[in-house]
């Protein structure tokens, strides 16, 4: 994997070979920064960077730009996310820049999800170019200094990209190949959906070792500590795309109420211990949903503190 | 109705170029309305490509024949005794047939002929226009039976843009500002205040925004009538 002269805290840890530890921050459904400031103090120090997600399930929220302008003022790395759908292609570039001008040297594309699941399903959507598209355009941007048209880009943005990997979407012999793509498309990182089934995962990271696109990309294995047997019941139920198998539903509910957080958060400790061990992994995207304030605690407990 | 065009007989050749016998099946509908892909049109195609492959020293079986519609079942089974005589289908429908045709037919490989274009309908002989964007909330009654979704390159919902002139949008200089044709009509009657109401937002779930959609006719489907 070549160097992208992005200036990335991320892109260094990789390329140094430490374990990398990301986490995730959902900005306020308002102008609320505060609320944001005392997320981040949670996350810093803990991770390298943090995911500064854009609308995410299509729920109006304060900006990914803005948030992760303010999370840059804070001494944070952020991974600004930008999703298709709310966008086309000049409204994209023209973030691209902005978010490079203010310091943002790591961005991940995504489709997005679409508004009917959010909270405007009335909503006209976007979808000029779709995620496979926003990367080769961010790559276009980076290593050509060009604009889509061919212009030239008077200071280019010099981003690491970032992609996201769903293993456990249908058809799932499709999987890979789809991963490989966005990988050619020019992915330097991926960061997958939160994994519950291990066994489909290392099934999964078999077929990308065996094509060798963890030589070309570092992949990070998305983790997300169930808070109770209701949310992992929720999740397996109404998030699209969730492969939550019963047994670990029926682990948390083996443990009293209480003590069923804990037990999610030994369940992602254990995750990460074999995350560590398994080959093609390069580190771990934790997405502690409305829990940022657990991520000290299981930064320390999984052992990967202090960060590089 | 669906307007369509033919594509340009160089991206047909290159589909079919490595084909020999090869159907082109024009359909009654629409595109036999807007002259693209009747049977008169398929004919013509089919003496086209015949032509040309022989100038490429590569000669190609063509024939011909249309359906009664591409885009319902009944007729798509018509060909179900010969759609295996040969090594490609170009269809001449709008896009919906050649989908019927493949969802039917999954061993025989459809090729496109025509780009579906807009709902519109004929202005002048040989001249279709777009009237209608399928948004799937018809409002037109709110503006003068004219539609602003359709015929506005911006879509808007409260009179023209600063673009307009004498008329003709800025987009294209052949093209007639809607708004302006609305706004007059409604000087015309006296209702000009009819325009000055903040619209509401519009709900576009019922455009293709919402997803793929779907019309159901219960008492079809029942029977019961």
């Amino acid at each position: 994997m070549t160097a992208t002269q992005s200036g990335s805290n991320l892109e260094k840890v990789l390329t140094a070979g430490h374990f990398a530890f990301t986490g995730e921050c959902g900005p306020p459904k308002g102008a609320n920064v505060a609320h944001l400031r005392k997320k981040f103090k949670y996350l810093k120090g803990n991770v390298d960077c943090v995911n500064m997600t854009d609308n995410q399930t299509a729920v109006v929220r304060m900006s990914s730009l803005a948030g992760s302008a303010l999370m840059k003022a804070e001494g944070l790395e952020p991974n600004f996310q930008m999703v298709c759908r709310d966008r086309n292609r000049l409204a994209m570039m023209s973030d691209i820049l902005g978010a490079y001008a203010l310091g943002v040297r790591n961005m991940l594309c995504l489709s997005g999800d679409h508004q009917s699941f959010g909270n405007h399903p009335e909503a006209k959507n976007v979808h000029d170019i779709d995620s496979m598209q926003l990367i080769a355009l961010v790559k276009k941007m980076r290593d050509e200094e060009k604009f889509l048209n061919g212009e030239d880009i008077d200071v280019a943005p010099k981003m690491f990209i970032g992609a996201a990997c769903n293993p456990f979407a249908d058809p799932y012999e499709f999987r890979v190949h789809r991963l490989a793509t966005k990988i050619a498309a020019g992915a330097d990182f991926i960061q997958t959906q939160c994994i519950f089934n291990m066994d489909k995962f290392r099934d999964f990271m078999k077929q990308v070792v065996d094509k060798g696109l963890h030589e070309r990309c570092y992949i990070l294995a998305g983790v997300t500590p169930m808070k109770n047997a209701g949310m992992a019941n929720f999740m397996s139920k109404y998030v699209p795309g969730m492969d939550i198998p019963a047994s670990l539903i029926k682990r948390l509910k083996g443990v009293d109420k209480r003590d069923q957080a804990e037990e999610g958060i030994r369940f992602a400790l254990e995750q990460i211990e074999a995350f560590k061990e398994m080959q093609g992994v390069a580190g771990v995207h934790l997405m502690a949903i409305e829990w940022e304030h657990k991520v000290p605690e299981i930064a320390e407990r999984a052992g990967v503190l202090p960060r590089p | 109705m669906i307007v369509a065009d033919r594509k340009s007989l160089e991206e047909i050749l290159g589909m079919v170029a490595d084909r020999d016998k090869i159907l082109i099946l024009g359909c009654k509908g629409c595109v036999t309305v807007c002259n693209v892909g009747g049977l008169k049109e398929a004919e013509i195609l089919a003496s086209t490509v015949k032509i040309a492959r022989k100038k490429e020293g590569r000669p190609v079986k063509v024939e011909h024949r249309a359906l009664e519609r591409q885009c319902d079942n009944e007729y798509v089974a018509q060909l179900a005794d010969s759609v295996a005589d040969y090594d490609a289908v170009v269809s001449m429908a709008c896009g919906v047939g050649p989908q019927f045709l493949s969802e039917m037919y999954p061993d025989q490989v459809f090729f496109p002929a025509v780009n579906t274009t807009f709902f519109g309908g004929a202005v002048q002989h040989g001249v279709w226009e777009e009237r209608c964007a399928g948004c799937g909330a018809c409002a037109i009654h709110l503006f003068g039976g004219l539609c602003p979704i359709a015929r506005c390159a911006k879509s808007l919902l409260h009179g023209p843009c600063g673009g307009s002139s004498n008329g003709i949008c800025e987009v294209h200089k052949d093209t007639a500002c809607i708004w302006d044709a609305i706004v007059k009509k409604k000087l015309e009657t006296g209702r000009l205040e009819d325009l000055v109401a903040i619209k509401p937002f519009k709900d576009w779930r019922t455009a293709r925004d919402g997803g793929p959609r779907r019309s159901i006719r219960e008492e079809l489907v029942k029977g019961t009538i």
